[in-house]
């Protein structure tokens, strides 16, 4: 019954200055999980949606989707197994690590190499998230500077 | 019409039909105290603390079942407030509480008296507002008082800086309000009340588990109704205190760490729970996995966060209890109420076995026997607020109540000095019944200031205080689980209640027996000014019957 499983919420909500802090407040306030969070207005209407991934059992997540429910500004809320998903990540390695051999790597992924400088080299890739995790382990061994996720985005199927 | 944002909150609150605020100004709203003294159409009442001002707004709301509504300052006078405003949040009641800000230009550079209001009060308020320019107040406010009131009731907080008040703009108070994200039901479908109502047809030992729901919805008619032609019995939480009135012999009492044993035992017995507006609260429900271990569940609510929440739902219905409830009633009827009657003789047989009691001490008086004499002597004709402690418990217990809203106290957050305001807002609601704070000596001294405005207003509440010099909920739980180790909660240092009584201009009464008692009652009755009566009683009264934290219901300690 108690589970801890992961879990991706969409969240609809009316464009104003305080939604996102209704609702991260709502997930510090009753002690739930933000494992990511991405927020971006929608285009051409007044709402903005929110990808929240979380950690939690059954019981738990159905609280968290109706407690999203009752803030004011919120419009809808989607909580599925069916969803698409993916995250970008952006990496950054010291530049005497084997540029080809990193390029090699952000292929696998769905990336590329965005720049070269004196000092560094800047990747990215964007894959579903269990992806992801592989491609940060990958890249360990090219001794990564900064390692930058986007968090996930979700559209249902 | 072009008017000024603070013209534009008075007359938003006149359209909303309200005709009493309580509050207290200050810099930042000064604009609005300004248009409060060019009209006459609403009464202010001057609190004289703001955490007062708000608890007076929501015994009113209780009351009345109307939106109560306070106006403060910022800074401060909004943290003031904010107790209330929590207080209004757990309890569900619908409340607008309008506070000043600093202008526009000084938000974000910590001016003097600022502080981010809407950061604070997004925690404890079902909605809020910072409104950044006035064109936006008619909408606001007709939203703010729609979103207080419907689905489940909540405080609304408005927070106005000071430019905005001083705004001129037009003024057209809308007549409908349009939330598009914001739809809360009332009707539920036939589908899910008939799948009840045949689980209350198969069942053989239900019980209705009434909660503030019934009151908010006020739907106390339709349980009565209810219980009177299924023949089922019916426990109420404390929300829910008069909701079935004490001559029903199909009450049993109230349920939880101090319900009767007979309502916990009935609970722990039942086959079939049916929760009317109740959300099982750990002080109802005691250890949850042990929490009517064998029963289905029958949830009505208008929340549907409440539902699934603590308690699996076998039955889930969300919707407003009136309108539920109503469709229920006539699907109920083919119900033989003495199909129940074995399970009633066995709850009415508990409830002989060990009836709620205590045990009387000659020369000291108990503070139930204080709880039983007010209700004997004045009954239904008076309304009862509570502050929080033992004081809450005995008279949740003792007192005859006939009907909903009769009671009134602070049960989701336990706030004490809420009872003393609380029970004025009740007097300016309701002035026609006595208002009555029952209270105790720690509870009575965290809002005694109000002593004033009482005395201002006219507003003749008696605080009865069941002295017995301790803190007295927290030197229990001292006595029965820390080994008695009575760590500050002595509270023997006490002023002389009848001179703060009487230096504020009302009267005091020291009593030590009962006739005394009844005389001082009788007296303040009649004289009709705010009153004190101070009750010495026996000091190391507990509580009984006592759940103990996280034990199971039918584990009551019962002397």
């Amino acid at each position: 019954m108690c589970i801890e499983e992961r879990h991706i919420i969409s969240v609809i909500v009316q464009n104003e200055s305080s939604a996102l802090s209704r609702i991260s407040g709502l997930f510090a306030g009753r002690g739930y999980n933000i494992e990511s969070l991405t927020v971006a207005p929608i285009p051409n209407e007044e709402l903005s949606r929110l990808t929240i991934e979380t950690y939690g059992d059954r019981k738990t997540v159905d609280q968290i989707e109706k407690q999203l429910n009752k803030l004011i500004p919120v419009s809808k809320v989607v909580e599925s197994d069916d969803f698409i998903e993916k995250e970008m990540v952006l990496v950054k390695v010291p530049v005497f690590e084997n540029l080809s051999d990193i390029e090699a790597l952000c292929k696998v992924y769905n990336g590329t190499v965005l720049n070269v400088s004196d000092k560094s080299i800047v990747a990215m890739v964007a894959d579903e998230p269990r992806r992801v995790k592989f491609f940060i382990q990958a890249i360990q061994k090219h001794h990564p500077i900064e390692i930058v996720r986007g968090g996930v985005v979700a559209l249902e199927r | 019409m072009q008017i000024s944002g603070a013209k534009m909150v008075l007359e938003s609150l006149k359209k909303e039909g309200v005709k009493t605020v309580f509050g207290y100004p200050g810099g930042a709203i000064m604009n609005v105290y300004d248009e409060i003294y060019k009209q006459k159409e609403i009464k202010h009442i001057l609190s004289r603390h703001e955490q007062a001002s708000v608890h007076s707004a929501e015994g009113y709301a209780k009351i009345t079942g109307e939106v109560g509504v306070a106006i403060v300052t910022s800074g401060p006078g909004f943290t003031n407030a904010v107790t209330g405003l929590a207080n209004a949040f757990t309890d569900s009641t619908p409340m607008v509480v309008i506070s000043g800000q600093v202008p526009m230009s000084l938000i974000g550079t910590d001016g003097f008296q600022e502080i981010d209001a809407v950061g604070i009060s997004r925690a404890c308020t079902k909605h809020n507002y910072l409104v950044t320019d006035a064109k936006d107040l008619p909408r606001i406010f007709k939203e703010a008082f729609h979103i207080a009131r419907s689905g489940r009731p909540g405080p609304v907080h408005i927070d106005i800086p000071k430019d905005v008040t001083a705004q001129i703009t037009e003024f057209e108070y809308p007549n409908f309000v349009d939330i598009p994200t914001y739809k809360p039901v009332t009707k539920s479908d036939i589908e899910s009340i008939k799948l009840a109502v045949d689980a209350i047809r198969d069942s053989k030992r239900p019980l209705l588990y009434i909660g503030g729901g019934i009151v908010n919805s006020n739907s106390s008619g339709l349980v009565r109704q209810i219980a009177e032609s299924t023949g089922i019995p019916a426990v109420e939480t404390l929300m829910a205190r008069g909701v079935m009135g004490v001559e029903n012999p199909l009450l049993i009492s109230m349920l939880g760490m101090h319900g009767s044993y007979a309502a916990n035992i009935a609970m722990s017995e039942t086959d079939l729970v049916i929760s009317l507006g109740a959300r099982f609260d750990d002080r109802v429900t005691g250890k949850l996995s042990e929490f009517a271990k064998n029963a289905k569940v029958i949830h009505i609510d208008i929340d549907p966060s409440s539902i699934n929440k603590l308690v699996d739902v076998d039955f889930p219905i969300i919707g407003d209890l009136n309108f539920v409830l109503s469709d229920m009633l006539p699907l109920l009827t083919e119900i033989d109420s003495s199909k129940y009657s074995d399970w009633r003789d066995t709850v009415s047989k508990n409830d002989d076995l060990h009836p709620l009691g205590y045990e009387k001490l000659d020369g000291i008086l108990k503070p139930q026997e204080i709880v039983e004499k007010i209700g004997e002597m004045l009954g239904d004709n008076a309304n009862i607020s509570t502050d929080v402690g033992q004081h809450q418990m005995w008279a949740a217990q003792f007192y005859p109540f006939s009907r909903a809203r009769q009671f009134n106290s602070s049960g989701g957050l336990g706030t004490m000095g809420y009872g003393f305001p609380a029970a004025m807002g009740v007097k300016v609601g309701n002035p026609e019944r006595v208002s009555i704070n029952i209270t105790g000596d720690g509870s009575i001294l965290m809002n005694i200031q109000e002593l004033m405005t009482a005395v201002e207003y006219k507003i003749p509440v008696i605080n009865v205080i069941l002295n017995n010099n301790y803190l007295g909920m927290v030197r229990q739980w001292q006595t029965l689980f820390y080994d008695n180790r009575i760590s500050e909660t002595d509270l023997s240092t006490q002023p002389d209640f009848v001179k703060v009584a009487e230096s504020f201009g009302g009267i005091g009464y020291k009593v030590k027996t009962m006739e005394e008692f009844e005389n001082a009652l009788k007296d303040a009755v009649e004289k009709n000014i705010v009153a004190i009566i101070d009750v010495q009683v026996f000091r190391d009264e507990n509580v009984m019957p006592m759940v103990p934290a996280g034990a199971s219901l039918y584990n009551m300690m019962l002397k």
